[in-house]
């Protein structure tokens, strides 16, 4: 493995302050916007290293549960600050905090204890990142459905209205919907999983190979991930949409969009 | 009117409305008018439990409350003024043993197939009536039906209405702000304004 010095990240670092120097011209609030989040990747990135090796050091289920949940708590507000028009109250927050706990959570102990298989199954090197992965793409597809489901929901609601008072289900009246924001929440994944190898290296195995390890053995863990995403991302989709679509009704069947923030 | 009631509303209260009480009893057709904004859509989208709201309704001594809202609303259909489309084909809207009313309103078998896109404001307005019979409901409730439509389609409208409302001894309450409409076809008439609703139309 080839070891990377400050100088070489400075170097790539050129690239991206050479890349907002150009836009400036173009688009000054852009640049800006691009350096601030150079900048985040860089500090967080490092904190975060930082603290997986401290967690690593103690290998402690109480440590590793606590860095779960502050990377749940976090996709959460992400998945709720990507809403045009959320629930308002805790639900916002709710829904998709929720839906990739039960997704991500039960995909990542499935993958560690039946798959892995680890002594002890926490072990964090291997816990973190796999959460880490789940959660970052469950989190896509939660956010991008939520929000097409709500924005749909809003721009079509004379429509679900009109089945609504010929005696259909609120189930019913949103069928459509439904079927396309469950197809727009999974289509990232499958067209990575179509992708794959082809046209793009996915990212960690990527790194893994960069790192020094065996190609095919990179592939293999790969290949696990990438279904683990999918499940992940599928079945936290369809948590998601689930229980959005019960909060946009009520007992009596009435669309409620005034539950929806502005 | 000797007829039973069938739909009864007391103190019907829901936002920007005073609150109502009225009955409907079988084979009446009530007109309702009044202002603009004084809350007459608002009043049937509460009586089809569509909007929050309260107050004690009940269908033939049936408490709404006591009927999944889906079925309260195919036995108490609201038409709404501006019909709404969710598929791309006219057969798609209609369940699949429709009640052979097309030809009442001038169509014929071959409308199933026509494409909702290319149907004229008229054309919907009708075909959404005839969506609405399809439950064969109790209750109509329905807000401008003719509004788009020409003289002779008014006629056959008002008609196939009437007839309904006798046929199944039913009962309409039908928005309308035309004096001559409410001439032909109500039984009686209803007004609302800001203070609520009245029995008669002020001259």
């Amino acid at each position: 493995m080839i070891h990377l010095s400050n100088f070489d990240l400075s170097l790539a670092a050129l690239l991206v302050l050479a890349l907002a120097l150009t836009s400036t011209r173009i688009y000054p609030g852009l640049a800006r916007q691009l350096l601030v989040a150079a900048l985040r990747t860089a500090i967080q990135l490092t904190l975060i290293g930082l603290v997986l090796k401290a967690l690593f050091a103690t290998s402690n289920l109480a440590w590793v549960g606590l860095m779960s949940l502050v990377m749940l708590a976090v996709a959460g507000r992400e998945v709720m600050a990507r809403q045009h028009r959320r629930f308002g109250g805790t639900w916002g927050y709710g829904i998709g905090t929720l839906s990739m706990f039960i997704s991500s959570f039960s995909i990542a102990l499935f993958a560690l204890v039946v798959v892995v298989g680890n002594d002890p199954w926490y072990q964090p090197q291997y816990a973190i990142p796999l959460l880490g992965m789940l959660l970052g793409n469950t989190m896509n597809g939660i956010a991008l459905a939520l929000d097409r489901l709500t924005q749909t929901a809003w721009e079509q609601r004379e429509t679900i209205e009109a089945r609504l008072l010929l005696g259909h289900s609120a189930s019913q009246a949103v069928s459509g919907i439904r079927r396309q924001v469950f197809h727009s929440g999974l289509t990232p994944i499958i067209n990575a999983m179509a992708a794959a190898g082809i046209v793009s290296l996915p990212g960690m195995m990527t790194g893994q190979i960069l790192a020094g390890a065996e190609p095919v053995e990179a592939v293999k863990y790969q290949i696990m991930i990438m279904f683990l995403i999918t499940a992940g991302a599928g079945f936290g989709t369809l948590a998601a949409v689930h229980l959005s679509v019960r909060r946009l009704f009520d007992g009596r069947e009435r669309l409620r969009l005034d539950r929806l923030k502005q | 009117m000797s007829s039973p009631s069938l739909l009864e509303v007391r103190n019907l209260v829901r936002s920007n409305l005073r609150a109502v009480s009225l009955t409907l009893s079988a084979s009446e057709l009530v007109c309702l008018s009044g202002p603009s904004g004084a809350g007459k859509t608002l009043m049937l989208r509460a009586l089809a439990d569509l909007d929050v709201n309260s107050g004690e309704v009940s269908l033939q001594g049936v408490p709404r409350e006591r009927m999944p809202a889906t079925q309260w609303r195919r036995q108490v259909g609201y038409l709404p003024a501006e019909s709404r489309w969710w598929a791309p084909t006219v057969a798609e809207h209609y369940p699949a043993t429709s009640p052979a009313l097309f030809g009442r309103l001038g169509f014929d078998a071959g409308v199933l197939d026509w494409q909702v896109e290319r149907l004229s404001s008229g054309e919907r307005q009708r075909l959404a009536l005839l969506r609405l019979l399809a439950n064969e409901p109790r209750v109509l409730l329905l807000d401008e039906p003719t509004a788009n439509l020409d003289p002779a389609n008014i006629e056959k409208v008002e008609r196939l209405v009437r007839d309904y409302v006798d046929q199944h001894q039913a009962a309409c309450l039908w928005v309308t702000h035309a004096p001559e409409q409410i001439e032909r076809i109500a039984t009686r008439t209803l007004y609302l304004d800001r203070q609520g609703l009245h029995r008669e139309v002020p001259a």
